[in-house]
This record gives structure tokens, C-alpha cells and sequence, in this order.
């Protein structure tokens, strides 16, 4: 379980992004999460709240949104969703495509900030 | 004082840092011109094994260099080394995975452009490692023929972040009743197109295969990831 890692890498992030928005507090981070990353969701989820404690993070929430897998096809010669994880294949044409598009996500898409007075 | 939360868009990778160092470690790799394979399977699937033969046979061909990761205790580079190549172990303590950093402390006071081939074992887990980029040109994931065939449909994440698949214990496959055709299936289903080496370490069987291809891989242009 790598999780409580991913979490405090989440945690970095978001604490040097609002280093330069003074004044501004963070009520929820928004997640983008593929299939292919390799991480749990529920795991990540526990972890979050675990690595917040005694940050200027404790409190707030994690939004997962999970991404689904998309490839390129080269028969279809187009992005096709896939069947799953577990079968790489065009959902339209079945053929396997190792060019994976979307679905690898770990990111940090967005964040709800609440503002103690001062400019965000 | 306003209360109203606001919405600010940020694209960030979490792993930025970790990222951001293996291209790094990518890049002196490719300046020393060391060819870097990482290993990794789950626990017990032969890696050191694999890289103990490995490291003996290349030897005379190629300077060859091992870091191998473990939880805890040395007994993996104190095996390497029988093989005289540079060995030196990571131990993480209770981390399940090799991050760039550990590599790059790990490589601290070795002169690569002395290497030809550098083998990073990862921890043995078939999960976390598949988050995290060392900087290798290539990663080869095991899976032992007493696994059974379905691991690459359990673990579809690391077989998919892979370039190339080893099935060792290939002199077992018979005493276990292994299904090639099926491993082989599962292994194209999660990625589609990589190659497969089936070997056996204690054997010799299938070895020659396997240290031609690295041979030959470490010869070729740097691959860019």
C-alpha cells in the first residue's frame, strides 16, 4: 500500500501551490484518478485523511474523479474507450492497442479554497 | 470576510518531484551512456536470482552494475556480489517501493560513465512500484511459472507500465502443469504487443535469449520515455 506516500505527495503540492495565495484556505482538492495509476481509491481516501492531521490541509476533503481508460485504435484510426484493465481492446473493433491515451492520471485537477479576508 | 469557497483550476501530477528527477536520472543515465533495466515482480518471483546469473554472464561483456531494494536485511547484494559486479543495496524500512530519490542517493559516488549496464531490483511487490518512474530505460517485469497464469489479469497496472515480461522457474512449468498459451494471452490482454522471455535461472534455459536482447538493447540509441 503506497497510498499514505501518494497522499503526502498530494499534500506537497497543494501546500506550495497556496504558499502563494495568502490567506486562503483549503476546503477540498479535486483528484483525477486513472485505473492505470495504480492506485486505491478507498486506500488513497483513508490515507488523506490520516496525512492532513496537523497540516494547513486537516479538514479537507479529497474529490476522486475517476478516469476512464481511453486508447487509440489504429484500426478505427480514432480514441476508442476500452473494455477494461484487464483486456486492452477497442470497444468498437476489439483489436488490442498497447497506446494508451487516457487512464494513467495521478493529478491534481482543482482546489476549493475559502478565503480568510484577505485576496486569493 | 467572504465564506463562499471558490474553485481554482490547477493541473499538477502528484508524483511532479519524483517525475521531475527520474527525467533527470534519465539524462545523466544517457549521458554516461549506462543502459538502466529495473526489475520487478512479487516477492519470491526470482529476481535475484535471475540477476545473480544475469550479472555472471554479461560480466565479461559489459560492465555491469546492481542496486537491489528490500524492506530489510542486505542478503540480496551480499549474493549479487559473489558475481564481483558493483552491488549495492537500498534498504526502505518499511517503504513498499524504490522512488527516484532513493536511486539517485543510492548512485551517489559511482562514475557511471564506468557502466555499460546498471539493474535496479525493485522491492518485491507487484503494486506500488508500478507508480513510481526510476529513470530506467526499461522495465521488465517476472512472474514465475508457480504464480500461475492469471497474475498479468491481478496486477494489469504493472504489466501495463512494463516493456518487456519474463516468466522465470520455466523448469517448473511442467511439475506445476503451467499454461504457456494462457500466460501468454493474459500477458498481450493487459498490454497489448510486449515481448515475452520465459527462462529458467537455475537451468540456464532460455538465458542466452534474454542477456542477447539486453546485450543488444543496451547497444541500440537511448530510448526516450
Amino acid at each position: 500500500m503506497h497510498e499514505l506516500s501518494i497522499a503526502l505527495s498530494i499534500i506537497e503540492g497543494v501546500e506550495e501551490e497556496i504558499a502563494r495565495r495568502p490567506g486562503a484556505r483549503v476546503t477540498a482538492v479535486h483528484l483525477n484518478v486513472g485505473p492505470l495509476s495504480g492506485v486505491v481509491k478507498d486506500a488513497l481516501l483513508f490515507s488523506y485523511g490520516l496525512a492532513c492531521e496537523g497540516t494547513s490541509l486537516e479538514g479537507s476533503r479529497l474529490k476522486i474523479e475517476e478516469i476512464p481508460i481511453v486508447l487509440y485504435c489504429p484500426v478505427c484510426r480514432q480514441e476508442r474507450s476500452a473494455h477494461s484493465m484487464q483486456r486492452l481492446c477497442c470497444t468498437v473493433c476489439d483489436t488490442p492497442s498497447a497506446e494508451i491515451r487516457r487512464g494513467s492520471e495521478l493529478e491534481v485537477s482543482a482546489l476549493e479554497l475559502s478565503s480568510v479576508g484577505a485576496d486569493l | 470576510m467572504s465564506a463562499s469557497p471558490r474553485l481554482v483550476e490547477v493541473r499538477q501530477k502528484v508524483l511532479k518531484r519524483n517525475d521531475l528527477l527520474a527525467r533527470e536520472l534519465r539524462q545523466r543515465f544517457q549521458a554516461a551512456g549506462v543502459y538502466v533495466v529495473s526489475l520487478v515482480s512479487s516477492p519470491g518471483s526470482g529476481k535475484t536470482a535471475l540477476l545473480e546469473k544475469t550479472l555472471s554472464l554479461v560480466r565479461p561483456n559489459a560492465r555491469v552494475a546492481a542496486l537491489v531494494g528490500d524492506l530489510a536485511t542486505d542478503n540480496d547484494a551480499v549474493r549479487l556480489r559473489r558475481s564481483m559486479a558493483l552491488v549495492r543495496q537500498i534498504t526502505t524500512g518499511t517503504v513498499c517501493h524504490l522512488d527516484a530519490e532513493m536511486v539517485e542517493k543510492a548512485l551517489a559516488d559511482w562514475n557511471l560513465a564506468d557502466l555499460d549496464l546498471l539493474f535496479i531490483e525493485n522491492v518485491g511487490n507487484l503494486v506500488c512500484p508500478s507508480s513510481y518512474d526510476l529513470g530506467e530505460n526499461l522495465r521488465a517485469v517476472l512472474m514465475s511459472v508457480t504464480e500461475g497464469e492469471d497474475k498479468p489479469l491481478k496486477y494489469p497496472t504493472i504489466f501495463n507500465t512494463a516493456d518487456l515480461a519474463i516468466i522465470t522457474k520455466a523448469d517448473l512449468a511442467q511439475a506445476v502443469e503451467f499454461d504457456w498459451d494462457a500466460a501468454r494471452q493474459n500477458i498481450n490482454a493487459v498490454r497489448p504487443g510486449m515481448e515475452v522471455i520465459a527462462l529458467s535461472s537455475k537451468t540456464g534455459e532460455g538465458m542466452d535469449r534474454w542477456t542477447e536482447w539486453l546485450l543488444d538493447a543496451a547497444r541500440r540509441p537511448f530510448r526516450c520515455k
